[in-house]
């Protein structure tokens, strides 16, 4: 398969202009008299565009994004945290790590949504709730992956650090933390998307800001054009912090073969 | 006179546990139970110092197993190391160690992984990167610095490896099988490296391969192992070929082939043992 970039991108931009027509075909031209998709249901592509193009002229969108984008940010950092020193923990203490292996592995088959209206009750309609959903999800996914990260050092690499006169603090520093920092980035993508499905989930089950609030504030009013068009900017605000840690993961992990992309 | 013992083991029996042991284990020591393999017995050798020694035997048969016992990277079950006189405990601190594997850190440039082990050792960085310039073009990698172990070809990373190991300036090498990973040819280059390192500073060597021409091209001492288990040393030949040596043309010296005829009379019974165990 040798498709020329330009190519790729007119046959994805076309995929777009079908699904499009499509959408307002079904829901603006009647065939036999007949709407396939009607407008109460499925709204329209001018209308969702039109919608979005006033949502960011006016400034209320922008405190929405701003609260998503705290909540996602936090739950990541706290998650994150957390993760990397339970995980450096057990996967240095063989025993704690048998002892509550059990009980990660109770919590981790969890449904994490259940647990949204008891963050709701501990911690209120704020963002907090939304910040501890989204941790519980961040949290076991970089946990696992330090844990595995340490874990699975080479052996060659290790033995050569501790006879090239490494103390095992300088161990920690030089040979665990870079190996299991490797493996965190590995899921850097699964874990800040996990760190946004918290926090909308979170919105969208009770608040009064944020775009899944937004969402559900629409839905409530059967406003489909108002739930299409939150529907959108969530995806494009997605696409916009994949494409923030792509780029911060190209940096980071510019010695691994695959991750710097270039003389692969 | 004779120089003084650089690595001393004697009597050395190493024992692997067939049952694992429980978290936080004890010391693994005491007679062989039961489904233990036992790797090494009664095996005794001596590295003087500035002595370039050998180690050849069937694969499989508990070399490096001996080299990582003189490493201190594990213990023998029984038997004493010693190194320069004193019973070794815990790592050999005074050996540089040459992996088969690429052991060098992925993260660091090759810079970084040859000054690592001046910094840990406390010398300030600049020092350390200064000296790892120097090394690196020792081992003619002057200008990769900056490149990453990937993007080194195996001949290069273990060129890095050996600045790496060389940069401590340890009184005792220990390789095991450092160039078993490379084509032939590669191979004999860096044997020629490594005997022009090693001219201008005779260290110990003590070199595990299962290449008996690149063991008598290199060493002064070539000792043969038995197959396992329960591998020993069964052979001690002195090579007395002039040095300066070239790895590559000291091959076609008659007394090369006298030697590797001698040898090679002993050791092929060897590895037709291991070979016929493999193929029961």
């Amino acid at each position: 398969m040798s498709v020329s970039k330009h190519t790729l991108l007119a046959l994805q931009i076309l995929v777009a202009v079908v699904a499009l027509g499509i959408w307002h075909i079904g829901s603006s031209v009647p065939i036999f008299g007949v709407y396939f998709l009607p407008k109460f249901f499925f709204s329209t592509p001018w209308d969702v565009a039109a919608r979005i193009v006033k949502l960011f002229s006016g400034t209320l969108i922008w405190k929405h994004l701003g609260i998503t984008l705290t909540e996602t940010l936090l739950a990541f950092v706290i998650g994150a945290g957390g993760g990397v020193l339970v995980g450096f923990w057990f996967a240095r203490r063989p025993l704690v790590n048998a002892v509550f292996d059990p009980y990660v592995k109770m919590a981790n088959a969890l449904p994490r949504v259940v647990l949204a209206p008891i963050f709701m009750l501990w911690l209120g309609l704020g963002i907090w709730s939304k910040v501890a959903l989204g941790v519980t999800l961040v949290f076991f996914i970089v946990f696992f992956n330090v844990y595995q990260g340490v874990k699975e050092v080479s052996q060659a690499v290790l033995s050569n650090a501790r006879m090239l006169g490494m103390t095992e603090k300088q161990l920690f520093r030089h040979v665990y933390w870079p190996s299991a920092l490797s493996w965190m980035f590995s899921s850097l993508h699964t874990s800040v998307g996990f760190a946004l499905v918290g926090a909308v989930v979170g919105e969208y089950l009770g608040s009064a800001a944020g775009l899944g609030y937004m969402i559900h504030e629409a839905e409530g009013v059967f406003d489909t054009t108002g739930v299409f068009a939150g529907m959108v900017i969530l995806a494009a605000f997605v696409l916009l912090v994949d494409a923030i840690v792509t780029a911060i993961e190209h940096r980071l992990l510019v010695w691994r073969p695959d991750a710097a992309g270039r003389n692969a | 006179m004779l120089p003084d013992i650089a690595i001393s083991l004697e009597q050395i029996d190493i024992i692997y546990r067939a049952r694992a042991q429980a978290v936080g284990g004890a010391r693994d020591s005491g007679p062989a139970r039961a489904g233990d393999y036992h790797a090494v017995s009664q095996a005794t050798l001596a590295v003087h110092e500035g002595e370039f020694v050998s180690i050849v035997g069937p694969t499989g048969c508990g070399k490096s197993t001996l080299l990582n016992a003189a490493a201190g990277l594990l213990q023998p079950a029984n038997g004493d190391v010693s190194i320069f006189g004193k019973p070794l405990e815990g790592l050999n601190a005074q050996a540089g160690y040459l992996f088969q594997q690429d052991a060098l850190m992925p993260w660091k440039t090759a810079l970084e992984n040859v000054a690592i082990g001046l910094e840990v050792a406390g010398i300030d960085t600049a020092t350390a990167r200064e000296k790892a310039e120097h090394w690196l073009a020792q081992v003619g990698l002057k200008g990769f610095g900056a490149r990453y172990p990937h993007q080194l070809s195996g001949g290069q990373r273990k060129r890095v490896g050996l600045a790496q190991v060389l940069i401590r300036n340890p009184a005792i090498l220990l390789m095991d099988e450092p160039f078993g990973p490379l084509d032939a040819q590669t191979r004999q280059i860096m044997g020629n490296l490594l005997l022009s390192l090693w001219a201008q500073e005779r260290k110990a060597v003590l070199f595990v391969t299962h290449d008996l021409e690149e063991a008598i091209a290199l060493s002064d001492r070539v000792v043969i192992m038995s197959s396992g288990p329960g591998a020993t040393i069964i052979g001690d030949y002195t090579i007395d070929l002039a040095r300066p040596r070239d790895a590559m043309d000291v091959r076609l010296d008659p007394g090369f082939h006298a030697i590797h005829k001698a040898i090679w009379d002993q050791l092929r019974g060897e590895v037709m043992k291991a070979y016929q165990e493999v193929e029961a």
